[in-house]
């Protein structure tokens, strides 16, 4: 049956590869997930019945299938209930998960394998990098949930944290070298040390990164997985792990590219919620106009092109479906609506084409920056919505600002700006925005959803 | 020299190993930033499979050992979250992005 278990295993490593290299093209995505989820069942079932142990027992099948029926209950169920909203929380905690899953292998599996060396350090290596991905995942969660909104920044971390994991990787050696004197309690000693780790490396950190870090602790798990595979010489395992690790590193440079920060600035920190010093010392010269409802509801109905910036604060007020409404009447008014999204627009990058989507805006009138900035220049009026860093004109201008050498929309180059906003709070990088400083450009404060709601109702009136 | 033993016993596991990586790069290169939420998502899902070691953890282990099947019961537990969360929570976002 050995050989019947290893085509299972192939089954499951050929859809892990093509299934994600499907979920790169919007036609093949949702096609591609289905397949690495065929796969993955394949390669559970298959290890359940076909698996050779000696221990094999009814009860353990049993409690198998117990075990998978309460996960399934319960990741089904959040996954499921979640708002769009707060999805990168719970692919941060389901992240978390699986780094604990590794850990607790890590965990079972010393015992057996005591005076083995090699064996040991997978074990080692596969439970430690999957306890910092475990805690680090959890502290992602609290911080993205508001819990521990403020990044906590200890005296000295980046001395500390370096410290902590120096601590880390000497203790792990260690206890792989000496694991026949040590007594075998030593691992959960290093289990602990881990998740101090992970909760250091994670708390300095700000909300606005977490999507980098969370990037960043998803190639963990990856590699932890992988650790798995090497112990077991299990080859889905290693496929999978080392496929999400090598590609989960990629996309974690990705989007830091997209925010022009090297991956160094977001981990030992230079923004993210904690320097604002930098911001007030900006000094802001002008005035702001605001604009009211009505004349705003004239202009728009008589432009001919408007181009919609939504960011993460349209999100937060629940106003997709709305900002969508007042598309399609603009369209049945005869002007041209489209949005411009920027790569780290909402809190993921890619968020906000999925938000959108989730109130039937069509996947054609999202627009990616690079092709929305040519066309700034014939946009009659650009509405900002809930969006103020990517948007801010000193990520072009101001050398000293955090945000500089970020791309950004060129909304400046249109027409007439109108940028609805709650109040005049700074963005999530903590600076003041020149672009509101714009002759051209106008306030509409409120909460979005009621602002919109109201704005729609004026045109209507027309 | 116990590094080259080491290399000539693990040959086609290192090779194995160089080989995902690229993969796991190529398969990622060039992917509109508009999918990279869904692909880590998807990512995260795929990692899951980690919960077949916690599977063999568990067959491996003796029926009376009761500590030894509670640290894999909830091991198991955790990893299916991982997988069925990951999956059905991906599958979501793309269900969204279906093109009219």
């Amino acid at each position: 049956m050995k050989g019947l278990l290893e085509i299972c295993y192939l089954i499951g490593s050929v859809t892990f590869i093509a299934g994600l290299k499907m979920m790169g093209n919007a036609k093949t995505a949702r096609k591609g997930n289905l397949i690495g989820a065929f796969g993955m069942t394949i390669a559970i079932l298959g290890t359940i019945f076909l698996f050779e142990s000696n221990n094999r027992s009814a009860l353990t099948i049993g409690l198998i299938f117990l075990a998978i029926v309460i996960g399934t209950a319960i990741g089904w169920w959040r996954a499921k209930s979640v708002e769009m909203t707060k999805m990168p929380e719970l692919v941060s905690m389901f992240n978390g998960m699986g780094g604990a899953c590794a850990a607790l292998i890590g965990l079972s599996e010393f015992h057996h394998n005591l005076g083995h060396t090699k064996e040991l350090s997978f074990i080692v290596a596969g439970m430690v990098i999957g306890t910092i991905s475990f805690s680090g995942s959890i502290i992602a969660y609290l911080k993205l949930e508001g819990t521990m909104n403020k990044p906590i920044r200890l005296p000295k971390y980046n001395i500390l944290n370096n410290a902590v994991l120096l601590g880390v990787l000497v203790f792990s050696i260690f206890v792989v070298i000496q694991n026949q004197t040590l007594p075998p309690v030593i691992i959960w000693l290093l289990f602990v040390v881990a998740i101090v780790y992970g909760i250091l490396f994670t708390i300095p950190i700000g909300g606005a990164d977490m999507p980098v870090v969370i990037s960043l602790l998803n190639s963990f798990t990856g590699l932890a997985a992988a650790f798995g595979g090497f112990l077991y010489d299990n080859k889905p395992m290693l496929t999978g792990g080392i496929l999400v690790g090598s590609a989960g590193t990629l996309l974690t440079l990705a989007m830091c590219k997209a925010m022009n920060r090297p991956l160094s600035n977001v981990i030992f920190g230079a923004f993210g919620g904690g320097n604002s010093s930098a911001s007030d010392g900006t000094d802001v010269k002008g005035t702001i106009k605001d604009v009211q409802v009505s004349d705003l509801a004239v202009m728009l109905n008589y432009s001919k092109k408007v181009v919609i910036v939504p960011g993460y604060g349209l999100a937060v007020a629940q106003a997709q479906h709305i900002i969508h409404e007042l598309e399609k009447l603009l369209e049945e008014r005869g002007v041209e609506v489209k949005y411009a999204i920027h790569p780290v627009a909402g809190r993921m990058p890619g968020h906000m084409n999925v938000l959108l989507a989730e109130s039937n805006v069509e996947y054609d009138k999202l627009v990616e920056m690079e092709d929305i900035n040519p066309e700034f220049e014939q946009t009659d009026v650009v509405l900002v919505v809930g969006a103020n860093d990517v948007v801010n004109p000193a990520a072009k201008t101001d050398p000293s600002s955090p945000i500089y050498g970020m791309p950004i929309l060129e909304v400046d180059k249109a027409k007439n700006i109108v940028v609805n906003k709650r109040s005049m709070n700074a963005g999530y990088a903590g600076i003041d925005n020149l672009l509101f400083y714009n002759p051209k450009c106008s306030m509409f404060f409120g909460d979005a959803k009621k602002a919109l709601t109201e704005l729609v109702a004026e045109i209507k009136q027309l | 020299m116990e590094i080259f033993d080491f290399f000539v016993q693990n040959r086609e596991m290192i090779y194995f190993i160089i080989l995902a990586v690229f993969v796991g790069i190529e398969v990622i290169g060039g992917v509109p930033t508009v999918l990279h939420t869904p692909l880590m998502s998807g990512a995260n899902a795929i990692h899951g499979v980690v919960i077949v070691g916690a599977i063999i953890v568990m067959l491996d282990t003796e029926p009376d050992n009761i500590f030894g099947l509670a640290l894999g019961f909830l091991a198991v537990i955790l990893g299916t979250l991982n997988v069925v969360g990951g999956f059905v929570v991906t599958d979501r976002m793309l269900e969204m992005f279906k093109k009219k």
